[in-house]
């Protein structure tokens, strides 16, 4: 159960009774096994019914949707239910149930015996950052919606299903612990690799979850399947382009981090250095200031001309080595730091905390004017410790 | 029309006494003395309740099993428990008399049809009180539609349900008060036998207020210890 | 089988007859009884002892009901005054009027009106407490007293509610006064209390008679509601809104 399958939509169409237009029409894509597809569009226009259509919760009217391989109309429906983990928008725990029976549902259905599935649960209360020795026992009623929102992806992970479908699963929550759990959701799946259909209105949360986006119109048309840098580059048409909104450059900038581009080399300078060291040392940099590091190499602050007076480097410090920039940091949140602190340049900084680099804003206005050659998205853009 | 009034008042029992009995007052005495006579009454009271309500409920429950998936019949059946639950006790004992005889069946024929419409309301208004999004999580998971009523509908409707089921055994320990209108025995007999003499209907009375108490106390009891998850919030 | 079938449609038979045509006395043949003058006699006494107890107890219920309920007060009575109610059998409590009050038609009547009051009681307050606090709200900020809330806002937001509660008691009061007989006051129930003037054919025609007028007056009622309630509060008319809140205790209010 443990291999992530490949999902593929083919000429897959949903028709109404009654309706002039299809819900869904002739939608084909193919979904690589261990990515993130993600289906966003306005209100009406399929998504939630294409991703339904995966599980047969909606019947497929003609076309045929291919879990590696096979039909999904081959298999009863419940029996195929169980191999795809489910997620919704409310969540849908059950009231009645504990949080550990609640994730033990699937897994019993199929038969686990009682020690697996224990296991199974302490595991993946583990997993979404709860405690299960606290957790376990408890009702949902006496959760607060966060918890609810773990508990309902680890009930769609209970038994490692290939696919995975979630409908909105963030949507319920506030923008702040909505973000912690994208977060923390992408550093699952960079652990899992599971195939994963994520619905979403949000064209953000698209961009930062997807490894690829469908954008899909009015009338369940798709307008274009690609990966969120393509989308943002070279959108299709019209629709697209204004879906993914005006501001597709610095949506852009979201998905780059400090360490992925050529950063300006900075000179750096001990306190009591030699002056005449120092200056060959700029000729080499990029950029005409100094930095003043201590010791270990974590900077100091920006020096002035007077520092370099006399024969020896002095504490002459024209500004503070304000902001730092990690080289963790996405680009558009160094564009942000810079912008607020009014620099034109920033100290890049490693894991030690020692210099790697200068970031300016010249060479994030370089770096927007040219389309980067491989841009990682989705779980790869996540970084370890996030 | 005055004779019926004395031939109302021919039931009388004989009742041994001295003054008190005689002026048909509140005498601890003359309770204690009879208390005896109100035993197979009360037991008769006991098992006519608990047999009709456990009936109703097997009936309605079951009707409302059907109802819930077949929504077309939601409407008749309410209407036709409505119907029976509007016809007065008293004459539904008397109008099943040629049919079914005299005694103990009848009258739990009778009791039966009116637990039905308390039980099948809730049964029903509890079913469809189940969160939605709860109901397309167990279907999307891969519950089959039987797995989803018993796992999950059924007990998430079980407070509804249980609301029924007091309600229905508190009336039918009323209304088998009327039963021995059908000759099925029961507290009203006594209370009917001598209706003006006050200790009498104090203690046939008492008994069947306590006995409605202590059923309804019962099924609360049962019911809290059924939905541990109800406990668990209100905590 | 077509033999029980048989005496049935004749005990039937017997009992429809008696309603339409006099005849004479099991007990004194030289008097008649049955026959549809007196039947509609008895049924406008039915109706009167009814509505009379229907109209005390609702005028003691609905104020009692509002004012509890506006001021968020009696809680427990309001609920638990149905389900005591229910746990009396009207047999008790008509005897008990009887042998602690006496026989005639105010104790009866008293009885009636005790019976009505509990459902009209929990429903009123039900349905007041479940008015949107917005609506109150406004109202209050708009200047209004307590009085004129209930009057203004309060009341016509909850007939509905209340008209079901009345509908229960009526229905509950019809039926009981079927065996007002006990205590010496005539209505439909009278054949069936004083069976051997009136035979067995009366008993069975006055069961027919009384649950036909039941159900003509619950019919009556409900369509009477239909006829009442705006359309804006047509849909779960007559049903308090059930809140699924685990916080929330639920409030049953009387249903049929």
């Amino acid at each position: 159960m443990a291999e992530a399958a490949t999902l593929e939509f083919r000429e897959a169409t949903k028709r109404y009774p009654g309706q002039e237009q299809p819900a869904v029409d002739r939608l084909s894509l193919t979904v690589p096994a261990g990515e993130i597809c993600v289906l966003v569009g306005p209100s009406g226009c399929g998504k939630t019914t294409a991703m339904r259509m995966v599980n047969r919760m909606i019947d497929i009217t003609s076309g045929d949707i291919l879990l590696d391989d096979r039909s999904v109309t081959e298999r009863e429906p419940a029996q195929l239910r169980r191999e795809i983990g489910y997620a919704i928008q409310q969540i849908g725990l059950f009231p009645h149930l504990t949080v550990g029976d609640n994730i033990a549902t699937v897994p019993r259905l199929l038969g686990w015996d009682k020690e697996r599935i224990s296991q199974r649960v302490d595991e993946l209360l583990q997993l979404v950052s709860l405690d299960p020795s606290e957790t376990r026992d408890r009702y949902p009623g006496q959760l607060s919606g966060g918890q609810r929102q773990r508990i309902g992806v680890a009930r769609a992970l209970a038994v490692d299903p290939p696919l995975m479908l979630m409908d909105e699963p963030f949507g319920a929550i506030d923008p702040i612990n909505r973000e912690r759990l994208q977060n923390e959701f992408l550093r699952l799946q960079k652990e899992l690799r599971k195939t994963i259909v994520f619905v979403t209105h949000d064209i953000d949360e698209a961009i930062k979850m997807g490894d690829r986006i469908a954008i899909l119109q009015e009338g369940g048309i798709l307008a274009q399947y690609a990966t969120p840098a393509e989308l943002l580059m070279y959108p299709a048409n019209k629709f697209v382009e204004d879906f993914v909104g005006a501001d597709r450059a610095l949506k852009r900038l979201a998905l780059q981090r400090v360490r992925d581009i050529d950063l300006w080399k900075g000179a750096t300078v001990r306190i009591g250095e030699s002056v005449a060291e120092t200056r060959m040392k700029v000729e080499d940099a990029d950029i005409d200031y100094l930095l003043a590091v201590d010791d270990e190499g974590h900077p100091w602050g920006w020096l002035s001309e007077r520092a370099l007076a006399g024969e020896r480097v002095t504490e002459d410090f024209r500004s503070k080595a304000e902001p730092l920039v990690e080289l963790d940091d996405v680009l558009r949140d160094a564009l942000s730091d810079l912008l607020e602190s009014e620099t034109r340049y920033g100290a890049v900084v490693d894991e030690r905390g020692c210099v790697a680099g200068v970031l300016s804003l010249e060479l994030i206005g370089h770096i927007l004017q040219t389309p980067p050659e491989e841009v990682p998205h989705g779980a790869d853009a996540l970084v370890a410790d996030e | 029309m005055n004779s019926w009034l004395q031939l109302g008042q021919l039931e009388i029992r004989e009742r041994q006494g001295g003054t008190c009995e005689a002026n048909n007052g509140f005498c601890p005495d003359w309770i204690a003395d009879n208390l005896h006579r109100y035993v197979d009454p009360f037991l008769q009271h006991i098992f006519l309740t608990v047999v009709s309500v456990a009936i109703g409920f097997v009936i309605a429950f079951a009707l409302a099993l059907i109802a819930h998936r077949k929504r077309w019949l939601l409407p008749p059946l309410s209407a036709s428990a409505q119907i029976l639950y509007a016809i007065p006790s008293v004459a539904l004992f008397l109008l099943l008399l040629p049919i079914t005889g005299r005694g103990t069946v009848t009258g739990l024929v009778a009791l039966v049809s009116y637990t039905l419409i308390f039980i099948f309301v809730n049964v029903t208004a509890g079913l469809e009180a189940v969160p939605k999004e709860s109901v397309d999580a167990a279907r999307g998971m891969g519950l089959t539609e039987r797995q989803l009523l018993w796992r999950v509908e059924v007990p998430l409707a079980l407070p509804e349900i249980f609301a029924g089921l007091r309600i229905a055994t508190t009336t039918t320990v009323g209304l088998a008060a009327l039963a021995f209108f059908a000759g099925a025995g029961g507290l009203g007999e006594e209370i009917n036998a001598d209706k003006g003499f006050q200790s009498n209907i104090a203690v046939a009375g008492a008994l069947a207020i306590g006995l409605a108490l202590v059923l309804d106390l019962l099924i609360l009891i049962v019911q809290w210890l059924m939905t541990p998850w109800r406990r668990a919030a209100a905590a | 089988m077509s033999l029980v079938l048989a005496n049935v449609l004749n005990d039937f038979g017997g009992a429809i007859e008696f309603l339409f045509k006099q005849q004479p006395s099991q007990l004194d043949p030289n008097t008649e009884v049955g026959g549809i003058s007196e039947m509609l006699d008895l049924t406008l006494k039915h109706l009167a002892l009814s509505a009379s107890a229907v109209a005390i107890g609702t005028a003691v219920a609905i104020p009692l009901g509002l004012y509890l309920g506006h001021h968020r007060k009696g809680e427990f009575a309001a609920i638990n005054a149905s389900n005591v109610g229910r746990a009396i059998p009207t047999l008790v409590l008509l005897t008990v009027f009887i042998a602690y009050i006496g026989v005639g038609f105010v104790p009866i009547m008293l009885s009636l009106a005790l019976l009505a009051l509990p459902p009209v009681l929990t429903n009123t307050w039900v349905a007041v407490t479940q008015v949107e606090r917005d609506s109150v709200d406004a109202a209050r900020g708009m200047g209004m007293t307590d009085t004129e809330i209930i009057r203004q806002v309060e009341l016509p937001l909850s007939l509905p509610t209340i008209f079901a509660g009345i509908r229960v008691a009526a229905v509950n009061v019809v039926a009981t006064a079927t065996i007002a007989p006990l205590g010496s006051v005539d209505s439909l129930g009278t054949p069936i209390i004083s069976g051997n003037v009136y035979g067995a054919d009366g008993r069975l025609g006055a069961a027919i008679a009384v649950s036909v007028l039941t159900l003509a007056v619950s019919g009556a009622l409900a369509a009477l509601q239909r006829a009442v309630t705006p359309e804006g509060l047509k849909l779960g008319a007559g049903e308090p809104q059930r809140r699924r809140l685990p916080n929330l205790r639920r409030r049953e209010a009387a249903t049929p």
